[in-house]
């Protein structure tokens, strides 16, 4: 169980998908311009990582190795649209603020990622920890990011005002306030993880 | 069981197999919602038909489509009969969340009166920008125009008047004179 445990805070902590690995950064990147925005990717990219991970672990002894990758692309983009699918049809009021991500989440190393270097070599039960692991610490990142974003540039966390929206830095909202703020969090996210 | 080798054979199967059953299941699935989804798409319309026209029984609400920023977005625009702008709403689009997503809430915001186009004479709304006196989404000036584009397009489309892109005045012709009074004796007409 303990190895179980350590799976699961593997991808919240140490190896964390955003500061660490950074991996899956243009999703990253592109929709944490408001704290809510980068929840929602980042638990729509969780349900699809704990899918695909079940199940390519599953499979992993039925797909030859020469064609793991075009394996488990079709077994990813089949679960991104089947989650679109159903999601369109019985929850149209997520749909609404979702809709515009969930396609982004097939081109999200994360996924692919995890399925090569987990799933594939690892039991079933462990690879669900690790996508529940890794998704936890993908919509952490993405929350955090979207907050100071969205903070800086508007004033506002989650849509509450904190203080008047002329004050904010717009920067912050468009593309290069992207990469200035996830370049400030890694550094100081890094620096409380080496002195620990 | 032990790992498949990498023989061609081996490798044909699994990977047809496997897109065998991702078709079959999104076949499946895509049956199972479609019902449903369109369902959902009536019921928005109906439902931004209703928001539209805030009430007014003999409001026309037109939709209409444009190019933004992100691809094409579908409207819906109330108008009385005088073809002032009673609400509108969003049906469909693609622009940039947090940017170009705001045009949803952004041209009927009452506390704004920059920003607000319900209640004015649609036709020839324009951005500041370009010499109009509506104030463009902050950082969204591209989605801002295709919306102001959309509204006087579905003016254009109702009333029969050729929607203006430059600073000029609406200056109906007698022919489009005409064609209003036509529509007007018509009480409810939605475009689909």
């Amino acid at each position: 169980m303990s190895n179980g445990l350590k799976v699961l805070t593997n991808g919240i902590l140490k190896e964390n998908p955003t500061f660490v690995l950074v991996l899956g950064m243009c999703p990253t990147l592109a929709t944490t311009t408001s704290a809510i925005n980068g929840m929602s990717m980042g638990l729509a990219t969780m349900f699809v990582l704990i899918c695909s991970n079940v199940v390519i672990s599953l499979l992993k002894n039925l797909i030859p190795d020469k064609v793991r990758i075009p394996a488990f692309i079709v077994v990813i983009a089949t679960f991104v649209t089947l989650v679109q699918l159903l999601m369109q049809a019985y929850l149209p009021a997520i749909y609404d603020v979702l809709g515009l991500f969930i396609p982004l989440i097939v081109v999200n190393c994360i996924v692919l990622g995890r399925a090569e270097a987990f799933a594939a070599k690892n039991s079933v039960g462990l690879s669900a920890l690790d996508g529940i692991g890794m998704g936890l610490g993908f919509t952490l990142a993405l929350t955090l990011l979207g907050a100071v974003r969205e903070l800086l540039g508007t004033g506002a966390c989650f849509g509450f005002h904190l203080f008047p929206d002329n004050y904010g830095a717009l920067v912050f909202v468009l593309a290069p306030g992207a990469f200035i703020a996830l370049a400030y969090l890694m550094v100081i996210i890094n620096k409380l993880q080496k002195k620990s | 069981m032990a790992k498949l080798e990498s023989t061609f054979k081996n490798m044909v199967l699994s990977l047809v197999i496997i897109s065998m059953v991702a078709a079959g299941a999104l076949a499946g699935v895509y049956m199972l919602t479609l019902g449903n989804i369109e369902a959902q798409k009536k019921a928005k319309q109906e439902a931004a038909k209703q928001a539209v026209l805030a009430g007014h029984e003999d409001g026309i609400a037109v939709e209409t489509a444009v190019d933004g920023f992100g691809g094409t977005f579908r409207v819906m625009v109330g108008f009385d009969q005088e073809g002032n702008i009673l609400g509108y709403e969003i049906l469909e689009h693609q622009e940039t969340p947090g940017l170009g997503s705001h045009m949803e809430h952004w041209f009927k915001n009452a506390d704004k009166p920059g920003q607000n186009i319900i209640g004015r004479k649609a036709g020839a709304l324009q951005v500041s920008k370009d010499g109009g006196d509506v104030d463009a989404i902050t950082a969204a000036t591209i989605t801002s125009r295709a919306f102001l584009k959309a509204v006087n397009q579905a003016y254009a489309e109702q009333f029969g008047v050729e929607a203006h892109t430059g600073a000029s005045q609406l200056q109906p012709t007698e022919e489009a004179a005409e064609e209003e009074v036509v529509i007007i004796e018509e009480t409810e007409v939605s475009h689909e």
